[in-house]
């Protein structure tokens, strides 16, 4: 199984080189994202045969010297395997019709396939300069997938910020990798596993840094919302909802598997960021009008809510509650892989909104449904999936979380036993608004009237795309009503980072689930869905029989003001005003300054609104200011005698040799 | 054996250090120059005698690169170059002299004290050689920061040289292989310096170092 994943991952390799070759042609196009959709699927299959096999190991000649590149591929691995494999055949899939309308398409062409190669190598690696080494193919990739459209200046600044943070991460992975290593040396995870660390709470600090600002992780997610719009739709799908993933298999890998076993409050700082993510990522994104953008801030909720299952994990491991640690780590695996369906649907969604109108903009849409029904469709329905309404699949996973932190009291320790409910309130905060967030982003884009001139010639999106958006959301359905079924394949990934897994769920009759027993909490999407169904037709019955029958056409009722026209509509700001005057003014120190002109005058009143970002501000702005002070400083370094270079070589030597002298 | 053999190891290493701070003092580059002659002279005394207690025949060959290149060759062709750029007379310091030798014996201070604890375990001579070595090596390092004049900076640098072949020398097993090729890029630094002083004086009339960064724009 590992050689098959090796292969494709070499055969994507190999198909970016190709494209790199033939990629101005149109057929290159064809080629290269008919063979990555078929590549993909392929090794979407493998991964899926490999979560119920054993563990399969390489070693190639490769890599370090002295010590070979080490492949693995256990469950956990391939759990992850399939996020990438699952999202990269519907990105593939979706592009082989995306892409049309846009020009230099052949700068995406080569960095495509080799993106995912190396995202997939990640997943195996099983030594610290492989996993390093297909990190960065990922890292660089990405960022010339990025760059694609590098002639407008806030791309620029997303590539050149996205790289920065990137760079920063490695080398808190390089450093944390170098600890776990320790003083043996031995890069291999198999050796890592084994052995004591005693500094494990720095690894774990450095794991969250590098990892975590690869996911997302507030305050770390600046780079996000600037980089994943930036790149073509269907590579912004990927990078939102597989790439992120990858991440968290980094962190999962890191401190789940090679860590040991965990002291209790390692969960605090994963739990705190996890909640603080949720909480404030959906915040930014209801405040957000650029479409691709608002997707971006929801992912950064969505790993929020992931990292919270993480650390809850972590809380029942140092206590040994093993039956906890499953359904905590179950709920966020199986999120981490609704996040990829759902999120890959709105991408898709928000790229055939950019092709049929040529604007992001929400301010400037509306009414689109109309004019583009099907995908509409798709996209609504992943919105309910990202809102977590039952019964599709995002609502599975956020209720199994909830049930894990509704464990929490079991905890001995007082810290986590407050901690808990607080980062669960902070999760339940994040999904209400998380549902306001997709009312409006999809209300404002796709119902009431147009609002400018950008959609008029809008037509419904090409076969591929609309067969992607469809295939993706029906899964989320399927899934929101078979929860067992993917509780079940994750069982066995579970069982490996645990020890433990959650009972088998698809005995239960009528599809239920139950995540402890069942006196304590079930839940049954299908009933709940038959439910919705006979309702909703019981409403829609009553409504068309008891309503009058004929439709009267009248004037509009425009409470006296004459001339509604477009702009009177309900806005994307006007929907988010409530909830940025109530904790905008807190997050993000927003204020309105209404200035209305003097009596007498019939000039317009003018409302301006201000926000800062506060992460920005009190973290990257002082550090961006330090390092231009420090490299002012040493400016003067770079034109200096002979002589003093001598005396500072001089200096360097005799500090260390005393530095010595006093060490001992 | 009895004490003999080291204690004459610790006196010639003791003089290179003494002859080093000879150099330090001189003010006139002719007299450095002289000085750097009678360095290597003490270095190959040095190196015949480690050859004679290891039982070293290759060690020989070293002292008589040593007394060949450094003590002869290097200083008379210096000395030449001296006379033809007509500066024999000229030595400036930047630091006073009595201020550089102090520095020297703080670093022969260090040096002791770095030294000693760190090779407590093994063979005595090599633990003097090399603590003696290293203040070579960082007072002739310290002569090239406190001289302005390039020839001195060069006798600085063949001073820190001698310093590193008295350290290698000092333990015992260095292969001669080493101790030949750090030789021989030593004669090809030296030259690559010499070309380079001519074409220094050539352009600026001078080789004191600060026409350089007058030349780069600076001061």
């Amino acid at each position: 199984m590992i050689a098959l994943v090796l292969a494709a991952a070499a055969a994507l390799f190999l198909l970016g080189l190709f494209a790199a070759l033939a990629g101005t042609a149109r057929v290159g196009r064809r080629t290269v994202y008919g063979t990555s959709l078929a590549l993909c699927a392929a090794g979407a299959i493998v991964a899926g045969l490999s979560l119920f096999r054993g563990p399969g190991n390489v070693v190639l000649p490769i890599g370090l010297p002295w010590l070979g590149a080490h492949f693995r591929l256990d469950a956990l691995s391939a759990c992850f395997l399939g996020i990438v494999y699952v999202g990269g055949t519907g990105a593939s899939l979706y592009a082989l019709g995306y892409g049309r309308h846009e020009h230099e398409q052949q700068r995406v062409l080569p960095f495509y396939p080799a993106f995912l190669g190396g995202m997939s190598l990640v997943i195996v690696a099983d030594d610290a300069f492989s996993f390093l080494f297909a990190w960065e193919v990922m890292s660089l990739t990405s960022w010339a997938l990025v760059m694609a459209h590098h002639r407008g200046p806030s791309n620029v600044r997303a590539g050149f910020i996205y790289l920065l943070m990137a760079t920063m991460g490695s080398l808190a992975l390089l450093l944390a990798f170098g600890l776990l290593a320790g003083a043996a040396s031995n890069y291999g995870f198999a050796a890592m596993r084994g052995a004591a660390h005693p500094t494990a709470a720095l690894v774990l600090a450095l794991t969250l840094l590098g990892a975590g600002s690869k996911a997302g992780l507030v305050p770390l997610h600046v780079w996000l919302p600037l980089a994943h719009p930036a790149a073509p739709s269907h590579v912004s799908a990927l990078m939102s909802g597989v790439m992120t993933k990858v991440a968290i298999y980094a962190f999962i890998r890191i401190v789940f598997d090679l860590m040991g076993p965990p002291d209790w409050w390692w969960s605090v700082p994963v739990l705190s960021l996890g909640g603080t993510t949720a909480a404030v990522g959906v915040l930014y994104a209801l405040m957000e009008r650029d479409l691709k953008r608002l997707l971006a801030y929801s992912t950064i909720e969505n790993i929020g809510v992931v990292f919270a299952g993480l650390g809850l994990a972590l809380a029942f491991r140092a206590n040994a509650m093993l039956t906890a640690e499953a359904l905590a780590l179950t709920a966020a695996l199986f999120h981490a892989f609704n996040h990829m369906l759902f999120k890959s649907v709105l991408f898709f969604g928000a790229g055939t909104v950019q092709v049929a109108t040529g604007e992001l903009n929400i301010e400037r849409l509306g009414g689109l449904i109309h004019r583009m029904p099907v995908s509409s469709a798709a996209v609504l329905t992943a919105c309910l999936a990202a809102s977590a309404l039952p019964p599709l699949n995002g609502f599975a996973s956020e209720w199994l979380l909830f049930q894990s932190v509704l464990v929490s009291p079991d905890l001995p320790q007082w810290g986590l036993k407050l901690l808990v409910p607080t980062a669960g309130t902070l999760l339940a905060l994040a999904a209400a608004f998380a549902a306001a967030c997709f009312v409006r982003g999809f209300g404002i884009t796709y119902l009431g009237r147009q609002r400018s001139a950008a959609g008029e010639h809008a037509t419904e999106a090409d076969r591929f795309s609309l067969a992607a958006m469809l295939i993706f959301a029906a899964l989320c359905v399927v899934i929101g009503l078979l929860p067992g079924l993917a509780i079940d394949a994750l069982a066995r990934a579970v069982q490996g980072v645990v020890g433990a897994r959650m009972p088998a769920q698809l005995s239960l009759p009528w599809l239920s689930i139950v995540p402890i027993d069942n006196g304590r909490s079930s839940y049954n999407g299908l009933m709940i869905f038959v439910f919705t169904l006979i309702s909703a037709m019981l409403v829609a019955f009553a409504v068309h029989r008891l309503a009058a029958r004929g439709v009267r056409r009248a004037a509009l009722w425009d409470c006296g003001y004459p001339g509604l026209g477009q702009a009177s509509q309900y806005s994307a700001a006007s929907l988010s005003q409530p909830i940025r005057r109530v904790f905008g003014s807190y997050v993000f120190r927003s204020s309105e300054v209404v200035t209305m002109p003097p009596p007498g005058e019939i000039g317009p009143a003018r409302i301006r609104k201000q926000s800062h970002d506060l992460a920005w501000e009190s973290l990257y702005v002082p550090v961006t200011a330090a390092v231009n002070w420090v490299s002012g400083l040493l400016d003067h370094m770079q034109f200096l005698s002979i002589r003093r270079y001598l005396s500072f070589v001089f200096a360097a030597l005799v500090g260390l040799l005393l530095a010595l002298a006093l060490w001992q | 054996m009895g004490h003999l053999p080291f204690d004459i190891a610790h006196m010639l290493a003791g003089s290179l250090v003494l002859v080093s701070f000879a150099m330090l003092y001189q003010n006139r580059l002719y007299s450095l120059l002289n000085m750097l002659a009678v360095h290597a002279l003490v270095l190959a005394l040095s190196v015949a005698w480690q050859a004679y207690i290891q039982h070293a025949p290759h060690l020989y060959i070293t002292a008589a690169i040593a007394l060949g290149f450094k003590a002869i060759v290097i200083p008379i062709a210096l000395k030449r170059m001296v006379f033809q750029m007509g500066i024999h007379r000229e030595v400036e310091t930047v630091v006073g002299t009595g201020l550089t030798m102090l520095a020297g014996i703080a670093m022969v201070a260090v040096s002791l004290e770095v030294m000693l604890p760190v090779t407590s375990g093994s063979d005595p001579v090599a633990r003097e050689d090399i603590a003696l070595a290293l203040s070579v090596l960082l007072i002739g390092l310290l002569m090239m920061v406190t001289r302005r004049n390039a020839v001195s900076q060069i006798a600085g640098f063949m001073s820190l040289e001698n310093g590193i072949v008295l350290a290698a020398t000092g333990a015992q097993g260095m292969p001669l292989v080493v101790e030949i090729s750090v030789a021989f890029s030593i004669l090809i630094a030296f030259i690559v310096i010499g070309i380079f002083l001519f074409r220094i004086r050539e352009r600026f009339d001078t080789v004191d170092d600060r026409a350089l960064d007058r030349f780069r724009g600076e001061h």
